[in-house]
């Protein structure tokens, strides 16, 4: 028997007598097929069977582990260990809310002290409709928006207790709520999905960026601020010939650039943003920043 | 002369639906992959280590000389790995790099890969940042489909499969091996080192780690030239940067400039310290680089500028905290952090970490003696430089610092029997209603 009947027979064993659903444990499978060891798929597996079941169970850690060619102490080891792992059920909405350093002082503090109260939790606990789980989390590396909350790992910026709370009611009632810099959001589960890697169609809604982000291109535009221009005659040997004769082509664009209405997408980059001085690239990105 | 602020990385982060494919090639997008692909493997590092590009994931290595380290001609795998795990306390550049410009960062990827002649790379993404990972995924599926990835990319016989992994939340995961023992399916534990990555990294085999800034940085060094990067910046911190301002300031956010540039000038760009207040103490690269204070707004932030200031320039995240600010209550929260941080493995750290939130709790509570604030500095002094890697470090930075710069705080805890500050003066909404 070759190694791979072995594992295809082990395979068959493992999926046999579990109660997961033959499409999840395809699924398992297949996360497991994207590495070179299957081993490094056992994050993503675990994503996917909280996105099935709702938690990491002792059934998915056996599934794992026996997937793998693991002990299930190990795959519990690593299961234990990350924070977005859970072991309770979670609801169907995670809000997380920053308190670390500069949140916390910033008012994550108190907006979590809010949230404790309007919904009856304390931290880690999820409201007994199901619905909603409260957690303090850690830095989410969005400091510039701070008092920073996540929903379903989504960004929501510059909260205030008034505006969390307003969220999480807008949760609970089941209307639709959108990130300030993301997109609808999806339930927690959804959300797990795609951290398995099995992406949802939702990556393009939201903005490209929010107003803190593009704080210093702003002013850069504003102020005609830019990094130097390149010596293209200096570039690398091979490319200068080629891309002296782009650079011709490119000339003759610019007096269309330069004439055409402000706002109009252009080839190049460099000319276009001369021409525009920040005037309404700027505008239009705060717009769009805005919403 | 330079101007202030230079944006390069950032600088298509406000077109429109900056994020998808057909944006970004219409900015010259890919192109600088063409450019690598037309020269040799060691040229391109060649060109990257001239070009003085640093680290710019807290470290600064030299990123030419880490790829340089690759062994060549053996028979293993290759491997590049992106360290898009971002979650040092105030850094917050790596995720609206991702969210508004995805195809930089995977154009850096493939420039990247070719370099160090690996057919796989991985992009490790925290877990908590769905719209982030959600982008990288489509990135890469775009990447794919204008036959940028996959097979012969561009008709140059290089092969490269890229894989977005998520991570599943844990700070430690953002140390480098730590990483790799993650992306291999385990708890993430740092390795003791050597052997270095370079040499065995994941699976054993030669791997290159790059942070994501550092990566995206390198389409433009290929598009524009080594001298071009490196008439950015300082004598030796080269190139253009992301500074993160965060807290305390009226118009926070990330300013691309070239490295170098101080505090005062960035304070000044945005738009200064919040109206009617004053700069207290900030951190020049996250909560694990020793605090600075009002006197430091002159010290270049480079490398070297902030290391002899007494700090590090770690990923340049600058958060500023005015005199409404309890340092206390700022140590104590980062402290516990790494408590909660801390992977276990090591002694000083695992234990260290949870004496050092205990007695800090008792200071801010304005309990405990004058005696705890030695008992700190010993225990720092017993925890620092003892454990694998530089979480443990990174603890004690605050501790010291805030110890060093603000002792009289700490004593008046003790004197007024409580915190001295009303927490409601340093938040978001006091600005608002200050300004209102």
């Amino acid at each position: 028997m070759t190694d791979m009947e072995t594992t295809a027979a082990s395979r068959q064993q493992v999926d046999a007598g579990r109660e997961l659903p033959a499409a999840t444990l395809a699924e398992l499978h297949e996360i497991a097929a994207r590495y070179p060891d299957r081993r490094s798929a056992l994050l993503p597996m675990l994503h996917l069977l909280q996105s099935v079941q709702g938690r990491v169970t002792a059934e998915g850690i056996e599934t794992c582990a026996a997937m793998l060619d693991l002990s299930a102490a190990e795959v519990s080891g690593v299961a234990t260990f990350y924070t977005m792992y859970k072991r309770r059920p979670v609801g169907d909405y995670h809000v997380g809310v920053c308190t670390n350093t500069l949140c916390a002082v910033m008012g994550g503090d108190l907006i979590f002290e809010r949230l404790k109260g309007h919904l009856g939790v304390g931290n880690d606990e999820t409201t007994d409709d199901g619905k909603v789980t409260l957690e303090h989390i850690e830095c989410n590396a969005a400091c510039d928006y701070a008092p920073v909350m996540m929903v379903n790992w989504e960004f929501f910026d510059n909260q205030t207790p008034e505006s969390a709370a307003a969220v999480v009611d807008d949760l609970v009632a089941g209307n639709e709520v959108r990130a300030t810099r993301g997109a609808r959001v999806c339930t927690w589960r959804e959300a797990e999905r795609v951290l398995a890697g099995f992406p949802d169609d939702r990556a393009d809604e939201g903005p490209s960026a929010g107003p803190a982000s593009l704080a210093g291109l702003q002013l850069a535009r504003e102020r005609g601020w830019r990094a130097p221009q390149p010596d293209r005659g200096a570039a690398d040997g091979d490319a200068v010939a080629a891309d002296q004769a782009s650079k011709g082509v490119r000339e003759e664009s610019d007096v269309a650039v330069d004439a055409s209405p402000a706002g109009t997408r252009h080839q190049d980059k460099k000319r276009s943003r001369d021409a525009a001085a920040g005037t309404e690239t700027s505008n239009g990105s705060s717009k769009e920043a805005g919403t | 002369m330079t101007d202030p602020l230079t944006p390069v990385l950032s600088d298509n982060w406000d077109t429109d639906r900056s994020w998808t494919l057909a944006a970004y090639e219409q900015l010259d997008g890919y192109g600088a992959l063409d450019k690598a692909l037309g020269q040799t493997q060691d040229d391109v590092i060649e060109l990257v280590k001239s070009s003085g590009l640093r680290g710019r994931g807290g470290a600064g290595f030299p990123a030419g000389m880490k790829w340089g380290f690759i062994p060549q001609g053996d028979d293993k795998p290759h491997y590049l790995v992106v360290n898009a795990d971002e979650s040092e306390p105030g850094t917050c550049k790596d995720i609206p790099l991702m969210m508004a410009s995805p195809h930089t960062l995977v154009e850096g990827v493939i420039i990247s890969a070719y370099a160090i002649r690996a057919n796989l790379a991985f992009i490790y993404v925290r877990g908590e940042v769905l719209h982030v990972v959600r982008r990288l995924q489509r990135a890469v599926q775009e990447a794919y489909l204008a036959g940028h990835l996959g097979k012969d990319i561009h008709g140059s016989g290089f092969d490269l499969d890229v894989i977005v992994h998520a991570g599943a939340g844990a700070y430690i995961c953002g140390e480098e091996t730590a990483l790799l023992d993650s992306l291999e399916g385990r708890r993430g534990q740092p390795r003791l080192r050597p052997p270095f990555p370079a040499v065995a990294g994941l699976y054993a085999c030669p791997t290159v780690i790059n942070n994501v800034e550092t990566i995206a940085s390198v389409p433009c060094i290929l598009a524009n030239g080594a001298d071009w990067f490196s008439s950015m910046g300082t004598d030796k911190s080269k190139g253009t940067t992301l500074y993160s301002l965060s807290g305390h300031v009226n118009r926070p956010g990330q300013y691309e400039a070239p490295l170098g540039i101080t505090l005062r000038q960035l304070l000044d760009v945005a738009g200064g310290v919040r109206h009617g207040h004053e700069l207290k103490f900030w951190t020049p690269g996250g909560s694990s680089t020793p605090l600075l204070t009002a006197e430091h707004l002159d010290v270049p932030l480079d490398y070297e500028g902030v290391g002899a200031a007494g700090s590090m320039l770690g990923t340049k995240a600058l958060q500023i905290f005015d005199e409404t600010t309890c340092v206390v209550r700022a140590v104590l929260r980062w402290t516990e952090f790494y408590k909660h941080e801390s992977c276990g493995k090591c002694t000083p750290c695992r234990e260290g970490t949870w004496w050092l939130a205990q007695t800090l709790t008792r200071l801010e509570q304005g309990q405990g003696t004058e005696a705890d604030l030695e008992t700190l500095v010993d225990l720092c002094d017993n925890i620092v430089g003892r454990s694998f890697c530089a979480l443990a470090d990174g603890a004690a930075a605050p501790i010291t610092s805030s110890i060093q710069f603000f002792r009289d705080e700490y004593l008046e805890h003790l004197r007024v029997g409580d915190c001295p500050f009303d927490r409601e003066a340093s938040t978001l909404f006091a600005m608002a209603g200050a300004s209102a």
